[in-house]
């Protein structure tokens, strides 16, 4: 992006804050008045997880940038693992991460020979 | 339950504060901190400097945005399809706004106090909320909130700084390992969350539709999978019954 002035990437952090804290304004001015369980929330909760998931499955299985130097088969058995002491180990976020993460790293260290 | 939890006095709004910082400084620190550590390394990753990673963080406090904004920007998306994709993103904010403010609501306590509290109003914070301040008296709700939520913002700042520091220094492998912590933190903090069946469909219709669209369309992959996956899942999931 190098046709970018500097100021620009914060412009554009700057537009994603204003576009982030809209709805927190907006919930403290509409509270109250609507109601938090009503269909529309619904529908934009459905919307919002939607988008989650297709980031965090894009992430995983088509990675830009350095991760997509790993395999496809260690990016989704750090996943499956993550996902299953996760389940297995009482919803414990600290040690799945780290169970997913701790996985990657010593798996791409042992493709590399620990070098 | 808040009516099973016994209640909580601290005897003062200052008191109420320093509960709040304190509590904020164990297990809640420590696994956002380490994602905010993946959020670092990730802006390391797009070639961006940590002013940008620090900014973010400091303005738009919403780990998910911050995420789908600097891979978006990574991949060379315009400004308009960013907003919009962190705009859907952040939809979840407003019921939680809805139901946090009658929660921290007190007599005496200034209006622009209410929506400078919001902008601290995330998952984890909002979560923590919702579980203690029924069983505090209601003036010290809000300042249990600031010192929660602002301890975990200024943890938050160092750790992204961290993360960005040690994306550039630590072997590959750990390097790939923490930007790895976003994708791998998101899928289980959804995985925690979703209930409704409206909500699961909508998860997998996402996850399905959003590296499929990204073959296709990559910048507005996200929008598409987003809006198509979870309007599906909506009425697939019976979206519009209402719950029992």
């Amino acid at each position: 992006m190098a046709e970018n002035p500097t100021w620009w990437p914060f412009a554009v952090i700057l537009a994603g804050a204003a576009a982030t804290y809209v709805w927190r304004g907006l919930g403290v001015a509409l509270s109250g008045r609507i109601d938090p369980g009503g269909r529309a929330f619904e529908w934009a909760a459905c919307i919002a997880y939607a988008l989650v998931a297709a980031l965090v499955a894009r992430m995983i299985v088509l990675p830009t940038g350095p991760l997509a130097e790993t395999p496809m088969v260690d990016r989704l058995g750090a996943t499956a693992l993550s996902l299953a002491v996760y389940f297995l180990a009482g919803r414990s976020l600290l040690w799945s991460v780290g169970a997913g993460v701790g996985a990657l790293i010593l798996v791409t260290w042992g493709r590399a020979g620990f070098l | 339950m808040p009516q099973s939890l016994p209640k909580e006095d601290f005897g003062g709004r200052r008191a109420a504060a320093l509960v709040g910082i304190r509590r904020a400084a164990g297990v809640p620190a420590i696994v956002l901190g380490a994602s905010f550590i993946g959020f670092g390394a990730l802006v390391h990753q797009t070639g961006l400097s940590i002013w940008h990673a620090l900014f973010s963080t400091a303005t738009g406090w919403a780990q998910p945005g911050q995420v789908a904004l600097f891979e978006l920007y990574g991949i060379g998306a315009s400004i308009l399809v960013i907003s919009v994709a962190v705009t859907l993103t952040s939809v979840r904010l407003l019921p939680m706004a809805v139901t946090f403010m009658p929660l921290v609501r007190a007599p005496g306590t200034p209006r622009w106090l209410y929506y400078l509290a919001a902008n601290w109003v995330a998952v984890t914070t909002w979560a923590f909320a919702m579980r203690d301040c029924p069983r505090m008296p209601t003036e010290e709700r809000l300042p249990y909130f600031l010192g929660f939520a602002c301890t975990l913002w200024g943890i938050t700042l160092v750790t992204t700084g961290l993360g960005f520091m040690l994306a550039g220094v630590v072997p590959l492998p750990v390097t790939l390992g923490l930007v790895f912590i976003n994708p791998i933190y998101f899928m289980l903090m959804t995985a925690a969350d979703v209930r409704s069946r409206a909500r699961v469909l909508a998860v997998v219709l996402g996850a399905a539709g959003g590296p499929a669209l990204y073959l296709l369309t990559p910048d507005w992959s996200l929008l598409l999978a987003g809006a198509g996956a979870g309007s599906l899942g909506f009425l697939l999931g019976g979206g519009f019954r209402r719950r029992s």
